[in-house]
């Protein structure tokens, strides 16, 4: 029978028949715990397996910490140091506080590759659908479990497809693209399922477009959304991983629950206002909005390519005066190359307020500041939920309307700066 | 073996104009100023402590009280304690028309009904759920239906919890 992406990988994992709504065990390439929820996954395994092994296969087990990198706070302080005993004891490795994000760190590092399955402690894990791996966030009994058993429970979703059509082309970017499908899908458009996006725009995207598409399946409910990779991620993935990984594909006559179509044809910038990643309006409705923060980071948008379109705005320009700019790499990889390329120079001479080591940046308490009562912040993290980073109000962006509202203190389409192409 | 019908009073979670609340998420539910708390015990006090309107929720629900909510219920994170701290108040189960997918595990891992579907019902109201069947009842009167429970979400209840139910397999798997 024609099977979708997610029938196909889960086929490969199970001994069950795998169909949507049927009730599968999945066993698990990788499972991870991070600095939160990784605390209480120790705290479930040594109360529910006193006896014996505590973690089924070490070596496909990790730690990563993201959100309080290095810990702000001395619970998180605690909170990583239980991990870390917990984790020598079992022979667990652990990616410390000076590595990133974890998601991101399982794909550059090769650990996750297309049609794997990885869990952990992150509801933005399914981010790994990016580069056509499965990846799912749970709560910490789940990944407990997971780390006792490497293997879980799933009901087999059903599979939409999602056609983008068109193209377009800067200032537009993968993030309004990305805006482009939540505003028309909302917060449960993909509530209960998997999806595949397909179509030229999408297929144009390199990994790190592609990490911000995916990196929103959670604001529209979805379980997991692959996007298909291509020979230029399958060359970057298998760099990484060090032999030649292959994709997985859906059959040519598998069949879709539901099909949608979102046109980008000359996509403009697009906002999404508080207090929904999904209320997506285009950046020119609100010019004149006055702000008091930029931030720029997060797993949506806290890749090399991100950093990039950043510096290409801001070279030769100030951010303004009464305005405060912070930038957060995802990953060492990201931090280190914006340093060694000279991006690090353009981000201090434009006047850059903060620029920190990788990590969530500003989704996590404390790690790069958090918004106060009555500021206006412009944010390219990926939720604005009332009280989400703080009271003020938040204004989610792409990296480059967050670096051209920079400079200009308003909320701006660059194409309003004269930037070039 | 655990009761298959619960009988509770209702909360409808609606807004301050009644009507009922959608995509209510779980900093909504319970916010991440609060997650260094790991004791089910400590988490009640905080239940709906961000949802405009419903901060007192935990000094008002008795044990035994049922929830009905709008679609998407806990969307948003991974957080567990989004559901314990419902389980530390007593609250019997949740009937929502849609819930957040890794919400909706964490609830049926922690033994917790949840249940979709829609419900006519007021606040305060006694009503009778059926888990099996997915009838709701009060009064005499059939007030809507639900989606029964699943296998796995009724073995999971059963057994307690995830981990309890993980050992049943491991024995019957010898």
């Amino acid at each position: 029978m024609a099977q979708t992406i997610i029938e196909k990988i889960f086929q490969e994992h199970s001994e069950d028949q795998v169909a949507p709504g049927r009730v599968i065990w999945l066993d698990l390439d990788v499972r991870t715990a991070r600095d939160f929820g990784g605390p209480n996954v120790v705290k479930h395994l040594r109360r529910q397996y006193p006896q014996g092994e505590q973690v089924a296969d070490p070596q496909r087990t990790y730690f990563t910490f993201d959100l309080s990198v290095p810990a702000k706070t001395i619970k998180y302080a605690v909170s990583q140091q239980v991990c870390r005993t917990f984790a020598r004891e079992t022979g667990t490795a652990v990616f410390d506080v000076d590595e990133g994000i974890g998601t991101h760190v399982l794909m550059e590092k090769g650990i996750v590759t297309p049609g794997s399955t990885a869990v952990g402690t992150d509801s933005h894990y399914n981010i790994l659908g990016a580069i056509g791996a499965f990846g799912q966030g749970m709560g910490d009994q789940d990944i407990a479990f997971a780390f006792k058993t490497g293997r879980t429970w799933f009901e087999v979703p059903a599979t939409m497809r999602i056609d983008v059509e068109g193209t377009y082309t800067w200032p537009a970017t993968a993030r309004d693209l990305t805006f482009a499908v939540m505003g028309q899908l909302g917060s449960s458009g993909m509530l209960g399922k998997a999806a595949e996006y397909y179509g030229p725009a999408v297929d144009a995207l390199n990994v790190d477009g592609r990490v911000t598409l995916a990196s929103q399946t959670t604001e529209m409910g979805g379980i997991i959304a692959f996007i298909p990779p291509n020979d230029e991620v399958l060359n970057w993935v298998s760099s990484r991983a060090g032999r030649e990984v292959r994709g997985v594909y859906a059959d040519p006559d598998a069949t879709y629950e539901s099909t949608v179509t979102v046109d980008v044809q000359d996509l403009e910038p697009l906002v999404a206002t508080p207090p929904r990643p999904t209320d997506v309006v285009p950046a020119s409705t609100l010019s004149d909005l006055e702000i008091d923060s930029v931030f720029i980071g997060s797993c949506t948008n806290g890749r090399f390519e991100d950093m990039a379109m950043v510096a290409r705005i801001l070279k030769g320009r100030r951010v303004k005066e009464g305005v405060t700019l912070r930038i957060t790499p995802a990953s060492k990889e990201v931090w280190a190359r914006v340093i060694r390329e000279g991006l690090i120079d353009v981000f201090i001479k434009a006047g850059a307020t903060v620029f920190t080591n990788p990590g969530c940046g500003g989704c996590a308490e404390g790690m790069a500041g958090m918004v106060g009562e009555g500021e206006v912040a412009l944010s390219t993290t990926n939720r604005n939920y009332r009280g989400k980073q703080g009271p003020g109000e938040i204004y989610l962006v792409s990296p480059v309307v967050a670096a051209a509202s920079a400079v200009t203190g308003k909320l701006t389409a660059p194409d309003q700066l004269e930037v070039g192409a | 073996m655990r009761p298959t019908t619960l009988t509770g009073r209702v909360w409808v979670l609606t807004d301050g104009e009644g009507t009922l609340i959608d995509d209510i998420d779980t900093d909504n539910i319970f916010h991440n100023r609060h997650l260094h708390i790991t004791e089910v015990k400590e988490m009640g006090q905080y239940a709906l402590g961000n949802l405009e309107g419903w901060e007192d929720f935990p000094r008002q629900t008795e044990k035994g009280d049922i929830l009905v909510a709008g679609k998407n219920f806990g969307a948003g994170s991974s957080r567990q304690q989004a559901v314990d701290c419902f389980i530390a108040l007593g609250v019997q189960a949740i009937i929502a028309k849609s819930f957040g997918a890794i919400y909706k595990r964490n609830a049926i891992n922690s033994g917790l009904p949840v249940l979709e579907g829609s419900v006519d019902v007021d606040s305060g109201q006694t009503i009778t759920v059926d888990l099996k069947f997915g009838e709701v009842t009060g009064n005499g009167k059939t007030l809507g239906k639900v989606q029964p429970m699943s296998g796995v979400q009724m073995d999971i209840y059963q057994a307690g919890d995830l981990f309890s139910y993980g050992r049943q397999v491991e024995q019957q798997s010898g």
